[in-house]
Formats: C-alpha cells, structure tokens, sequence
C-alpha cells in the first residue's frame, strides 16, 4: 500500500487523503490576462510544491512541501503561513 | 527460418539490415529539431520529409526511440470524442492508421475491433447519447446500444456488475482498434531515416537558445546545435522544456498506469471501456489482457507504478468479468501523462517564435500519432497552425475558448 508520510499525524494510507493542488493565492484585482494565468496555468516542472491534502478519516487539511520528483514530503506548512485576508 | 538461422550460424557477422542507424555526430546546423523520438516525433520528422520535402531535421530522443509514453499506453484507437473538433482530428487520425502499415512496408497489427463504451448511470447514458449525434454528425460510425445487444456482443461480461452498479447500455463504435504502438514509433522513424532525416538517440536537450525573441538552437549533452524551428513533442517532460523558455502552461504531469496478465486464447474480440468503474480493457494479439484504469490522485514526475492501482483496477474488472480472477498480472508499468483543464492538447505556434508544442497529451495521445505529426509537420513548413490543431491552439486558454473534452478522453477524470 502507498503510504503518505505525514509530517504531523505519520505515515497513513494514500487512499486517506484527497489531493487538492497547489497552495495559491487569488489575483484580487486582475485583468483578463493575469485572470487566466491564475484559473489555467500551472508550475507544472518538478520540484518541491506547497500542496494542499485533505486527510479525510480526521477532517483535516494539511499543508505539505512534496518533492514531484521523487514523491518525498519534506516538509510541512502551518496554515497561518498560507492565509490570506479577502478584500472587504 | 531454421535454414536461414543455419545460414547465419555459419557466418562471423550476420547482414540483416538495421532497422535504425547507428548513431553519427550531431551537425552545427538543422532547419528543424524535434525535441522527443516517441511516436509523435518519429511521424512529425516523417510528413516533414515526406510531404514538405524538409529533410535537414534532426529527432533528439533522451532515451531511446518510442521508450516513453509510445511504450506505455494501453494502444487503443478511436475517434468517438465529445467536441466537433476533437471528433474532426481524431477521426482523420483513425483514417490515417487504416494505411499506415502499407505506408511503412511493416505490419502494425492494426486491429478493428469495436470499442464499447459502457454506462453504468443515467447521467453516463446521457453524455453518451451526445457523443453518438456529435459523431454521426460528422460522419464517424457510433450509436448507443441496449443491455441486449452488449451482451450478444460480449457474451463472457457480467452486465450486472456483481450487482453493483449494472450495465444500462452503452455507446458503441465500430471502428475501434488497437495496433502494436513500438511497430507505430519505429514505422515512421524508418521512414523518415530513409528520407535523410537524423535520430538522436540519448541525446538530451538541455536548454533552448533565442535571439531577440526567436529560438536559434538547443544546447544537448553532445554539444550545440543551431537551428530555426524547435518543436516538442515529449508529452510527460513538456513542463521541463516549457521551462527553459518561459512559457507557462497548464499542463500537470499525473502518472497513468496500466498492466497486462499472462497470455490466454483469444476470447475478448471487441475493446471495452467503463468510465463509471474506472478501466478500460483489450485482449492483444498474443492473448494478454491489456488493462489501464484512471490517473494517480497526485503530480508526479516518476514512472514507478505501485500495488494500489492494480489492487484497485482488479477489484473493477472482476465486477465485469469474474472468470478472470484466476488470471495473473504479468507486468505492470507506468506513463507520465502531461494532463490539460479540458482534457484537449495543447498543439502548434506559441508566443516565442520558431517554438513550437504538441503536448497535453495526457490519457489520450497513442490515438493522435499519425494526425499529430501530419498536421505539425505541416505548421512548421508553413509557420502557422493547420486548421485542425487550431482549436488546441496554447492561446485558447487566454482566451477562455477550452475545447472541452473530458467526457469522453479517457476514464474518470
């Protein structure tokens, strides 16, 4: 079985979780084309990626630093670091 | 044969020709280098020489010719897609296939079969239904068909599902097949050698140089080249070469695999498909089961396959087919498929010019090798998109014009 090594809770089953994409943050205040840089486009080349995961036995979301390369979590992200405030 | 061998086993050194050359020492100067010798690459070098008289190319292949996604795939061919434009160039791309083998003097095992799509939900049924008067629209053979005629067609599959989800009918086209995707890649590689183009093998491009914002060379571990027009076709590295000049995109790699079990007597003539239960299914010429099922949940740039996809892709086929649980899975690999928004590639000019891409090939690439080369060859010779790959245009996404395909690419997505 794949396991996802989890900096915080450890090593579970990759089936736990849902992989939800690269942490981003939305362009508020945009033109068309910076719009659609943000809604399509990727970095899509390997390299170490801040992802979201969605650990569904416990309800919770991650912040994981994962190698695409070589499929290795190096690191994990508090939530505070990858808020952001809405425009009011 | 054996007086043949007895022939050879006399001599020192045997004459069969080599199918490809050995490799020569990279020239200064190509008109055009093709980044990638998989299928798409060997067929794009091959309609450049062939119909555009274009012979001064040059194919770099990091590994070897048809060692990436061309080898990897489940060989299915077909053209029953959702959108007019991908019934279009898929469609001209099963044409193509039907001569390839006496284009290239060499059997492809080009296979009809009959490709059955099934649906296990209403809403299944419903997409299915507007693929069949999409298809027949543009003149391709696909209908969709009852739970009786599924099973006078494919007698040996269980059509309630184990009583899951069970089979409410399906969409059937007849021109499906499968071939044999190495004889494919190597087909036109010859053919384009024979016509003076070089193949590179081992030979990895490392950068892409430009001038006042057009390409003017590759840089490669065997030294430098200059050159006009840059093409890459190299499906799961196109995030790496896209890199190296700037252009963002939004391909994702996803890793896709498949596996085949050992050989058995031909039962299975037709090719079958179920997106609800994630697998799709072919019996090859030599008698394996050759199975795929849908991407891996995460990116990754890795071609290792793992236990959990044919743990969870034998769970699927034995709701459709019991008897198979006594077979065993012979091999099992993996793909990196470069995966689109709307599951369309991504095909021809882009900003930088004299670069150009045929990408976003993701789950559904094998089936576009022979329009894929033809219509890119055809670009490059005359510096703008083929009517064709005009919709697959990078712009599209810029201009919030997708070209949505995702009911009907693949499975699951």
């Amino acid at each position: 079985m794949k396991l996802l090594d989890c900096p915080v809770i450890g090593a579970r089953p990759i089936s736990e979780f849902d992989y939800m994409g690269e942490v981003r943050v939305p362009p508020f205040e945009a033109d068309e084309a910076a719009w659609s840089d943000y809604v399509f486009n990727r970095n899509g080349a390997p390299g170490v990626l801040r992802e979201w995961w969605y650990h569904r036995p416990s309800g919770r979301w991650y912040v994981l630093m994962r190698d695409t390369l070589t499929d290795r979590v190096v690191g994990h992200v508090d939530l505070a670091e990858v808020r952001y405030e809405l425009p009011s | 044969m054996p007086w043949r061998l007895l022939k050879h086993g006399f001599k020192s050194s045997h004459d069969e020709p080599r199918f490809f050359p050995e490799t020569k020492p990279l020239k200064n100067h190509y008109d055009v280098v093709i980044i990638g010798g998989g299928g798409h690459g060997m067929a794009c070098a091959y309609y450049l020489a062939k119909e555009h008289g274009i012979t001064n190319v040059a194919v770099l292949e990091q590994g070897y010719i048809g060692g990436g996604n061309t080898g990897r795939n489940t060989t299915i061919v077909r053209s029953n897609y959702l959108t007019p434009e991908g019934v279009k160039f898929y469609d001209t791309s099963v044409k193509l296939f039907e001569d390839l083998a006496d284009d290239f003097d060499l059997n492809i095992f080009y296979s009809t079969r009959g490709h059955f799509t099934l649906a296990h939900t209403d809403s299944a049924l419903r997409t299915m239904r507007w693929r069949a008067e999409v298809n027949k629209q543009l003149g391709v053979a696909s209908e969709v068909v009852d739970r009786q005629q599924i099973a006078s067609e494919v007698p040996y599959m269980d059509l309630e599902c184990g009583g899951q989800s069970p089979v409410m009918g399906a969409l059937y086209h007849a021109p499906g097949a499968v071939a044999r995707h190495d004889a494919v890649a190597w087909g036109y590689a010859r053919g384009a050698y024979n016509r003076g183009v070089e193949i590179h093998q081992k030979t990895r491009v490392t950068a892409i140089r430009t001038q006042s914002g057009r390409v003017c060379g590759v840089d490669t571990n065997r030294g430098s080249i200059s050159c006009h027009q840059v093409v890459s076709m190299v499906a799961g590295s196109t995030p790496r070469i896209t890199e190296m000049v700037g252009i963002r995109t939004p391909i994702e790699i996803f890793p896709l695999q498949a596996c085949v079990t050992e050989p058995v007597k031909p039962f299975m003539d037709t090719i079958v498909v179920s997106g609800s239960l994630h697998v799709y299914v072919s019996q090859s010429s030599r008698g394996e089961l050759v199975m795929g099922a849908s991407v891996d949940p995460a990116v990754l740039h890795s071609t290792r396959s793992s236990f959990d996809f044919t743990e969870g892709l034998a769970d699927k086929m034995l709701d459709l087919f019991p008897f198979v649980s006594r077979l065993k899975v012979m091999r099992q690999w993996a793909g990196m498929s470069d995966i689109t928004p709307d599951f369309a590639p991504i095909m021809g000019k882009t900003p930088l010019q004299g670069f150009y891409l045929d990408a976003g090939w993701g789950t559904w690439g094998f089936k576009a090798t022979p329009v894929s080369g033809k219509t890119l060859a055809w670009t490059l010779a005359n510096d703008r998109n083929h009517e064709l790959i005009e919709p697959f245009r990078l712009s599209r996404f810029a201009d919030f014009d997708l070209v949505g395909e995702k009911g009907a690419a693949s499975v699951g997505h």
